[in-house]
């Protein structure tokens, strides 16, 4: 690779108190590259995607995001933040705020701009996603797919380089996944690097340029994902991919 | 809705006829028994003409209710003010880590002192004391120093209140602020605070009805307000009776108020219980 890489870990450590939640996780995502993390509960996926936002500091190690080490001493986390979009499992919408209020401030307040400017982009970002028709609404007139929609239009609206994902449709109706994942679909349809963590296995089968395999906070396994999905490598892969094909996941 | 509450107070059950006639009935016997009591005590006679002889409370009711416009205009001077420095101190106290520790501190001795000091002692302290200390540029009006006392006091209670309201937001708001790329102050200020607001809207109007009260107290360091002219009208008429008119103007303020607070109450709690369902 001669441009850098999107985004570099390299030996990323962090605990929590006693708790080693990441055990020296090197990874490297393209620019445009689409990277699944798959592991059960607790192996560490949310906390890596925490970590890479700067919500969670990390104990070791580096992080480089286009070039510039993000974790180096003196970096303006707030400037670094306004980069990375990152959408969470609960959605956490604002709501004492409308949807084209939820989707502004971040423009508004982070970077600045006029007001106007702000709900032109925040509005064509709603309408992109067929979510126009709810800019007045508040978070809870919403269903929970709609509401998680407008989480992804919200952190796009910063024009982020990258876009973390995190478990976005665990917390929602069966009914109301597919929306949700028709939408991440178009962000990697129109380039965004992305890193989801996800239990939704085919999504990530049809989706990923990569999947990674994490486990007790080691990344065990990566590759293509029909060959982590068909052919793991890995026992304990074989072994994740058994239970989630018995609990009709996959 | 309003059916509802009506019901409730009549006794829980549908607001039928027969509960309404029952919750009638009881009110009388009790009213009736309690009023057979009080006016068959041995000292009534006595206490009827010096607390509740009609002409003394006709001449003197116009009085103290011009008086109470002090009270008013003291009780809204201060809370303004308590609004906002209360807000100041629970935030400075909830800002995280130890580069704040002396701020937190400061916050803390600050809300656990003057919670401790009985209001009457504050406003006595810095009405007699602080005019006292004849620094030239300080203000000498006794009502300054009522309102700063009152002020000191119920921003450490209200300071509380919201210090609850901020720690009632869910971390997760802040953390899906700062992922925006929003600094600390803004976070608060755009997310946290605001939500931290709303929910505490009854309790701090639960906090004004007594600050409303404790007005009264500031006629202890001279100032004729309420309580100072209905004592002024007593000693001029040897009759307790402009008491009463001050507690009857009291109680007509105080009564909108708590009205407001129960009806605000009871919208977050349905309001809480619609978005429970939601989530």
């Amino acid at each position: 690779m001669s441009a850098p890489a999107a985004l570099e870990l390299e030996d990323v450590h962090k605990s929590f108190g006693h708790l080693e939640v990441l055990k020296g996780i090197d990874l490297a995502v393209a620019e445009h590259e689409v990277v699944c993390l798959i592991g059960a509960s607790g192996s560490g996926k949310s906390t890596l995607l925490r970590c890479i936002n700067l919500i969670e500091p990390i104990d070791s190690g580096r992080i480089v995001v286009a070039g510039r080490e993000i974790t180096a001493r003196g970096v303006d986390v707030n400037e670094v933040r306004r980069g990375i979009g990152i959408v969470f499992q609960a959605f956490n919408l604002f709501p004492h705020m409308s949807v084209l209020e939820n989707v502004t401030l971040g423009p508004r307040k982070a970077l600045g701009l006029e007001r106007a400017e702000a709900e032109r982009q925040g509005l064509e970002l709603l309408g992109r996603f067929g979510l126009a028709e709810r800019r007045d609404d508040y978070p809870d007139r919403l269903s929970g797919g709609q509401q998680q929609r407008v989480a992804i239009v919200r952190a796009l609206a910063m024009q982020p380089q990258l876009m973390l994902l995190d478990e976005v449709t665990s917390a929602l109706d069966p009914e109301l996944v597919a929306e949700v994942l028709s939408v991440i679909r178009e962000l990697a349809e129109s380039g965004m690097t992305m890193v989801i963590a996800t239990h939704e296995m085919s999504f990530a089968a049809d989706i990923a340029n990569r999947v990674c395999f994490l486990d007790q906070g080691v990344l065990l396994e990566e590759g293509p994902p029909e060959q982590i999905f068909r052919s793991p490598a890995n026992p304990r892969t074989q072994e994740f991919l058994q239970r989630i094909i018995a609990a009709g996941r996959l | 809705m309003e059916g509802d509450r009506r019901s409730r107070i009549l006794g829980g059950m549908s607001g039928d006829a027969r509960s309404v006639t029952i919750a009638l009935v009881s009110t009388l016997v009790f009213f009736t028994a309690l009023g057979f009591v009080v006016t068959n005590a041995p000292g009534w006679p006595e206490v009827k003409s010096a607390f509740f002889d009609p002409t003394v409370f006709r001449d003197s009711f116009p009085e103290v209710l011009r008086a109470f416009w002090r009270n008013i205009k003291i009780f809204c001077i201060a809370e303004v003010l308590i609004l906002v420095f209360a807000l100041l101190i629970a935030v400075l106290r909830s800002l995280p880590g130890p580069v704040f520790f002396p701020l937190r501190a400061l916050t803390i001795v600050y809300t656990d002192v003057l919670r401790g000091i009985p209001t009457v002692l504050m406003i006595f302290i810095l009405g007699f004391g602080a005019p006292a200390l004849a620094i030239s540029w300080l203000p000498r009006d006794p009502i300054f120093w009522a309102v700063v006392a009152l002020v000191l006091v119920y921003s450490a209670y209200v300071a509380e209140v919201y210090r609850a309201g901020i720690e009632s937001v869910h971390p997760s708001q802040d953390a899906a602020a700062r992922s925006l790329g929003l600094t600390r102050g803004q976070s608060l200020r755009h997310v946290v605070v605001p939500q931290a607001v709303r929910r505490v809207v009854p309790p701090l109007l639960n906090d004004f009805i007594g600050l409303q009260k404790d007005t009264a107290l500031v006629a202890l360091i001279g100032p004729i307000e309420t309580f100072r002219q209905a004592q002024i009208d007593t000693a001029a008429t040897f009759n307790f009776t402009p008491y009463t008119a001050a507690a009857v103007v009291f109680v007509l303020f105080t009564i909108p108020l708590a009205r407001l607070t129960d009806w605000l109450n009871e919208r977050s709690r349905r309001r809480r219980a619609a978005a429970g369902i939601a989530a």
